[in-house]
């Protein structure tokens, strides 16, 4: 799909550099310019300028919110907006060619939106219908775009060059965005962003401590997160059901290896089903959150580009 | 004659039995030291509320000993290892050590209700470096991707690096570092670390503990 990879490319890096002029090797530092991140000046900037939105706004409306609204309603919330975006994340394991996936991300919506009083609450999970998180950016990656240099968006945070021109696509396949009276809209965004910026409190506030430098903690924590998701959505292959097992002739042979004949042959929703996919902040056991967003929300997540 | 033959080849099986036994599988073994360090911070009133001493105590006693911090050290490092003295990098691996230690004692101190799951290994039984694949789930959002990359070590494995969410740890810490030790050669790098580690604990891992 280079065809197309290579003039979308071309496209977004003249958008987005015609936007810095001042990009380029002109700092007097010894140390070379990044190879995988040659905006690394505006991507500082804009670093430092989201951080300052975070520190004066957005953190502290997460831990008010935290702290104040009853957890039960911080759920529903993130229920709600979680539903929303598995209706995109359907389509784009659909458009990835994860046929399981997307059917099973329908269901969920479907269950959701009505058992689930118009997703409030999340019974799909429960049910065994694991959530999913697909973007159009990790569909062009699938299909071969070449991801591009690192890019962090105003307020959005970390993304890519491909990913950041994938982001109208994003905003079309949110059901949000055709939310009628604009007031409405914008608080039901402003609602969202809080709700994940407060599930992140804790990640974020270990990335603190852990990295030497955090812009370059949260640039290569991110920028291994997004390979290592879309190779994964590709390794999978096809379709997770009929994926070729790789010892496929040793298949009745290598009986005592057992774990790889039931990680090809389990039913989709299993073991297949989750690989890959993990994408929440809330990290327990460490804090490599992908650093979006202001600071701390998922920018693989489609549905909250907003 | 026959039945000595046979009682020594029983012997000799039953001698081969026990040491396959006592080599732990890499993904038991995981599973093994992340039930007690699960088990111990569930139940555990003080380090829940994020009492450092102990936080420390179970980090020091159950996750320690089966970490290779030379090898992430060093592969985190990368060439410049090489040009290091003997005493630089063991310098180095003991602030590395301590900076993993602070800083990722914080998430012990959140465990609340979280459970593990073990995805199937895809590896030869024979292997020496391995990975193990599993995912925590947790009440809210999805289940969070943690992997280990382990390194046989004797009898038992010692794991060498940690993936949370598809990052490598040794991974992301290698710009970090190179850059560092760029500005200000090695022991730049070391006096960085040293300095992180005495205000992280001086001021404790106790506020990463609210939640």
């Amino acid at each position: 799909m280079n065809t197309l990879g290579r003039p979308l490319l071309a496209l977004s890096m003249v958008t987005i550099l015609s936007g810095c002029a001042t990009t380029g090797a002109t700092g007097s530092d010894a140390s070379a310019r990044n190879p995988v991140d040659p905006f690394e000046r505006f991507n500082r900037t804009m670093f430092t300028f989201n951080d300052k939105v975070d520190q004066y706004a957005l953190k502290p409306a997460a831990i008010a919110y935290k702290r104040v609204v009853p957890s039960f309603m911080q759920t529903g919330v993130y229920n709600f907006f979680g539903n929303l975006g598995d209706v995109w994340t359907a389509v784009n394991n659909l458009l990835q060619g994860r046929v399981a996936d997307g059917v099973s991300d329908v269901m969920r919506f479907t269950i959701n939106s009505t058992f689930g009083l118009a997703g409030l609450i999340d019974i799909s999970s429960d049910a065994g219908l694991p959530k999913h998180n697909q973007d159009f950016g990790a569909t062009l990656g699938v299909w071969g775009v070449q991801s591009g240099p690192y890019v962090v968006l105003p307020l959005l945070g970390s993304s890519t060059v491909r990913d950041s021109a994938a982001l109208p696509a994003d905003f079309a396949g949110n059901p949000w965005t055709y939310v009628s009276p604009d007031t409405t809209r914008y608080l039901g965004t402003a609602l969202r962003v809080i709700d994940l910026r407060a599930g992140v409190l804790d990640a974020s506030n270990l990335i603190e401590d852990a990295a030497l430098d955090r812009y370059e903690f949260i640039r290569d924590a991110y920028l291994q997160r997004r390979a290592n998701k879309i190779s994964s959505n590709r390794e999978r292959g096809a379709d997770s059901v009929y994926r070729a097992l790789p010892d496929d002739e040793d298949l009745d042979s290598k009986t005592d290896n057992g774990s790889s004949l039931n990680g090809g042959s389990a039913a989709p929703s299993a073991e297949p089903a989750t690989r890959g996919d993990a994408q929440q902040e809330k990290a327990p056991a460490a804090p490599a959150a992908n650093g979006s967003q202001p600071a701390f929300i998922p920018a693989p997540d489609g549905d909250t580009r907003k | 004659m026959f039945k000595k033959f046979i009682a020594v080849l029983t012997l000799g099986m039953l001698g081969f039995t026990g040491a396959a036994v006592a080599q732990e599988a890499p993904d038991v073994f995981i599973k093994r030291i992340s039930q007690e360090v699960l088990e111990t911070a569930k139940s555990d009133k003080d380090i829940q509320s994020g009492n450092q001493q102990k936080i420390l105590d179970v980090v020091q006693s159950k996750i320690l000993p089966n970490v290779d911090f030379k090898r992430m050290t060093a592969l985190a490092a990368g060439r410049y290892w090489r040009e290091a003295t003997p005493d630089q990098q063991k310098r180095l691996t003991e602030e590395f050590r301590d900076l993993l230690v602070y800083t990722y004692a914080g998430a012990i101190a959140q465990i609340r209700d979280q459970q593990l799951e073990f995805k199937p290994m895809r590896n030869d039984p024979s292997d020496t470096d391995v990975e193990v694949r599993s995912q925590v789930v947790q009440q809210r959002g999805e289940p969070i991707q943690l992997n280990y990359r382990l390194a046989k070590s004797g009898n038992t494995w010692k794991i060498y690096d940690l993936n949370v969410l598809g990052a490598w740890l040794v991974e992301t810490y290698k710009g970090n570092f190179a850059s560092e030790i760029s500005k200000g050669g090695i022991d730049g790098l070391i006096k960085t670390l040293a300095e992180r580690n005495k205000k992280l604990s001086a001021n404790g891992i106790a506020k990463n503990a609210k939640s």
